[in-house]
C-alpha cells in the first residue's frame, strides 16, 4: 500500500453534496479486471459529453484548477461498495479527499488504498471552497502525523480524526491483510470453538 | 449484561478485540461475483496465498450478464472476459460457482436466502453494498470493498470497528397498496440518504413482524441507501418456516441445534441502542422518488418539495437534481408520462414480487408508450414463475419476462435505460445515470411500477385497486 505523511497542494473543488460512487465511476466502466486505468473515467458523465468531448464547465476540465487534493460536498462516496471509486480517484492523481461527511464503505476503501479521506467541519469546508474560489491556486497543507489541514494562505487550521491503527497503516504502508495474517493461529483456534 | 441482536452476533464472531485496534471479526459466509472479485484474486496470487476457507465461499455471475439468450456467449468482449475470469478464478481457488446456465444462478442476494445459505446468527459479506439484504434473517451482513474481499479470501476474517446500533420501529397496519418497498422508501425520505451512516439498523415493531421474508429482505436491502452498513430483523417463526427444507439449510439434528440457537437471537428487552426511531405504518402511502438520491422520496400523491424549503447549503444540489430529472418544484408527479418500467433487482425480484405484479396486471394491458421488463432474481424464481403460469400473464399484459441478473438496476450490462427516458423502477438507486447515461429513475414498489406500466404515467396505484381488471 502507498505510504502517506504530508502533502501541500492546490485543490480541485467539487462543491456538490451526496456525490455517489456511480458519479465517481459509472458501473459500465467496472469491467476491467485489474486496479489500474480507472482514472480515465473518473466522474465520467460530468467530465465528458456523450460524444467523448470534454464538458468545458466541469472543474476537472478547467486548466485553472489542479492539485492532488479533491474537495467535495458532504456525504461523499455514498452508494455502492465499488472500490473502483477509490482506485479511480487515486489513478487520476489525487492523494487526499476532503469533505464534511463520508459514506462508510467509501471511507474504508480509500484508507485500504492509501487515499486519505479527511472529514472537516461544514464551516471549514465552506472556508476552503470560498478561498479556492477567490484564488484557484490556493494550497492546503495536510499533515497526517499531527492530523491537521491548513489553508496555507490564511493559516486557518483544523484538526481531523483518524483511527490510530489506520493512521499507522498509512504512515507505514501496511495493510489489513498483513495485520491479520500475523494472527492466523488465533483464527484457527477460534474455528475450533465454533 | 443485556445486548442488542447486533451485539450478540458480533460478540460471537470476535476472534480478537484489542483496545486501539478494530476487532478481528470472523466471517461465516463470503459471497462473491464477477465485478468486485478479480482484483482480489490477483492480490492472492501476488502474495502467494490460497483462499483460506473456500467451502465458506460461494460465487455467482449476476452484475455483468445479459438477461436474454444467457446460454450464448456474451456479446460484449470486456463483459465476457470478466465473467470468464470468475469461472477461471473459482476453478483455480476451489470455489463453488453458480454461473450462467446453472440452476442456482441468480442475483447474489436472491440466491443466498433461497438456497438456505443465509441463516440467522451468521456473519456474511460480499463485495456489494446490498449485502445488507441477508440481515432479514437476523444475520450480520454487509457490503465490502475489493481489498476486504481479498482479506476474507486470505483469512476468513475482517478488521472491523464495532458499529453503532439504531432501532427503527414501525407499528400498525399498512394501508391498501402499501408494501415493504414503500416502508423503506418512507424511512429513507424521513432520515435522508446519510441518516444511517455509521449504524447497523435493527428493524422491529408490529408492522415489520407481520411481513414475509421477501418483504423483510426488501427492507434490509435498502439499509445502505441511508448510509447504514447493515440492517437486520430478529428471526421468528416466519424466518424458520422460510428456511426449513432449503437446499443447504441444516436438517435433522443439525436443524434442532440451529433452531435452539436462533431462538436466542433477539435484542434483550433492556438493551441499549445508540439511536431509536419510531414510525406509524398508517402514515405511509405508496412512495416514489423524484430526485437523484433515494432520500428524495415522497408519498406518490404529494407535490415535489420546493427548492426554497431546503436548507440553504443544500439548495444548489437539490435544484441540480430536479434539473437532471426534468421536473419542477412544487408540482405533482402523478400523471407524468414515462417510458420504461423495470421490475427486478436484489430489492424486488423475488417470487412474491412477481406474484403481486402478476395478480395486478392479469386482465390488464400495458400502455403502448411503455417498455416493461420483468427480470427474475434467480433461475429458481424464473422457473417458479413459469411453473405458476405467471409468464403467460406477463406476456398477455405486454410485459417481457427476461432471464435472471442485476439487469437495468445499474447500467452495466446490456440492459440500460436510454438517455433522457423515464423509468419507474423497483430497484434501489436513482442516482444520475444509474440505469444508463442520462437516464431518469423514479424508484417505487412493484405495484406502483406495474400501475405505471398499465397507464403509461406515474400513477397512484390505489386509484386502480378499486377498479376490477377486465378479464
Amino acid at each position: 500500500m502507498r505510504k502517506f505523511e504530508k502533502l501541500t497542494s492546490a485543490v480541485v473543488p467539487l462543491n456538490i453534496e451526496n456525490i455517489d460512487t456511480d458519479q465517481i465511476i459509472p458501473a459500465r466502466f467496472l469491467k476491467a479486471t485489474t486496479r489500474e486505468g480507472f482514472g480515465e473515467n473518473l466522474f465520467r458523465d460530468w467530465r465528458y459529453n456523450g460524444d467523448h468531448t470534454l464538458k468545458a464547465d466541469f472543474v476537472m476540465n478547467n486548466p485553472d484548477y489542479s492539485g492532488r487534493i479533491l474537495v467535495a460536498g458532504k456525504n461523499f462516496g455514498c452508494g455502492s461498495s465499488r472500490e473502483h471509486a477509490a482506485w479511480a480517484i487515486q489513478d487520476a492523481g489525487f492523494d487526499v479527499v476532503i469533505s464534511s461527511f463520508f459514506a462508510d464503505i467509501f471511507k474504508g476503501n480509500a484508507l485500504n488504498n492509501g487515499l486519505l479521506p479527511i472529514q472537516v467541519s461544514d464551516a471549514f469546508l465552506a472556508e476552503i471552497f470560498s478561498t479556492v474560489e477567490k484564488d484557484h491556486n490556493a494550497a492546503l497543507q495536510v499533515d497526517l502525523e499531527n492530523q491537521t489541514v491548513t489553508i496555507v494562505a490564511t493559516g486557518a487550521k483544523e484538526g481531523f480524526e483518524i483511527n490510530a491503527y489506520k493512521k499507522s497503516c498509512l504512515i507505514n504502508g501496511y495493510d489489513d491483510i498483513d495485520f491479520i495474517l500475523n494472527q492466523k493461529h488465533l483464527i484457527e483456534e477460534f474455528e475450533q470453538t465454533k | 449484561m443485556s445486548k442488542t441482536l447486533v451485539e450478540k452476533i458480533w460478540d460471537a464472531h470476535v476472534v480478537k478485540s484489542e483496545v486501539g485496534f478494530p476487532d478481528i471479526l470472523y466471517i461465516d459466509t463470503h459471497l462473491i461475483h464477477e465485478v468486485t472479485s478479480p482484483q482480489a484474486f490477483d492480490g492472492l496470487r501476488k502474495r502467494g496465498l490460497p483462499v483460506f476457507r473456500p467451502q465458506q465461499t460461494v460465487a455467482t455471475a449476476d452484475h455483468n450478464v445479459p438477461t436474454l439468450n444467457q446460454l450464448q456467449p456474451i456479446k460484449e468482449e470486456l463483459s465476457r472476459f470478466q465473467v470468464d475470469m470468475l469461472t477461471k478464478n473459482c476453478a483455480e481457488f476451489g470455489i463453488e460457482l453458480y454461473g450462467l446456465g446453472h440452476p442456482f444462478q441468480g442475483i447474489v442476494h436472491v440466491i443466498g436466502p433461497e438456497l438456505g445459505i443465509t441463516l440467522p446468527g451468521k456473519t456474511m459479506v460480499c463485495g456489494d453494498s446490498h449485502t445488507s439484504t441477508h440481515g432479514a434473517f437476523g444475520a450480520i451482513a454487509f457490503g465490502i470493498g475489493t481489498s476486504q474481499v481479498e482479506q476474507v479470501f486470505a483469512t476468513q476474517c475482517l478488521l472491523q470497528q464495532r458499529p453503532k446500533t439504531m432501532k427503527i420501529e414501525v407499528n400498525g397496519e399498512l394501508g391498501k397498496g402499501v408494501s415493504a418497498k414503500d416502508i423503506i422508501l418512507y424511512i429513507i425520505a424521513k432520515i435522508s440518504a446519510a441518516g444511517g451512516t455509521g449504524y447497523f439498523i435493527e428493524y422491529a415493531g408490529s408492522t415489520i413482524e407481520a411481513l414475509s421474508m421477501e418483504a423483510r429482505m426488501t427492507i434490509c436491502n435498502m439499509s445502505i441507501e441511508m448510509g447504514a452498513r447493515g440492517g437486520l430483523i430478529a428471526p421468528d417463526q416466519i424466518t424458520y418456516d422460510y428456511i426449513k427444507g432449503r437446499e443447504f439449510a441444516p436438517a435433522g439434528e443439525e436443524w434442532d441445534k440451529a433452531l435452539a440457537y436462533w431462538k436466542t437471537l433477539y435484542s434483550d428487552a433492556d438493551a441499549k441502542f445508540d439511536s431509536v426511531l419510531t414510525f406509524d405504518a398508517a402514515d405511509i402511502s405508496p412512495m416514489i422518488t423524484y430526485g437523484t438520491n433515494p432520500g428524495m422520496g415522497m408519498g406518490i400523491a404529494a407535490h415535489i418539495p420546493a427548492t426554497g424549503d431546503q436548507a440553504v447549503s443544500e439548495q444548489a444540489s437539490f435544484q441540480k437534481a430536479l434539473d437532471y430529472m426534468g421536473i419542477e418544484e412544487d408540482t405533482e408527479l402523478v400523471g407524468k408520462a414515462i417510458d420504461y418500467v423495470f421490475i427486478g433487482s436484489c430489492t424486488n425480484s423475488r417470487i412474491e414480487d412477481l406474484r403481486e405484479v402478476a395478480e395486478f396486471v392479469k386482465g390488464r394491458q400495458k400502455a403502448e408508450n411503455v417498455i416493461a421488463w420483468i427480470v427474475p432474481g434467480s433461475k429458481q424464481v424464473e422457473q417458479q414463475a413459469i411453473a405458476e403460469g405467471l409468464d403467460k400473464i406477463f406476456e398477455a399484459a405486454g410485459f417481457q419476462l427476461r432471464e435472471p441478473g442485476c439487469s437495468a438496476c445499474l447500467g452495466m450490462n446490456e440492459d440500460k435505460i436510454p438517455a433522457g427516458k423515464y423509468c419507474v423502477s423497483t430497484s434501489n438507486r436513482n442516482f444520475e445515470g444509474r440505469q444508463g447515461p442520462d437516464s431518469r429513475t423514479f424508484l417505487a414498489s412493484p405495484l406502483t411500477a406495474a400501475a405505471a406500466a398499465i397507464t403509461g404515467k406515474v400513477t397512484d396505484v390505489r386509484t386502480l385497486l378499486n377498479e376490477p381488471a377486465h378479464a
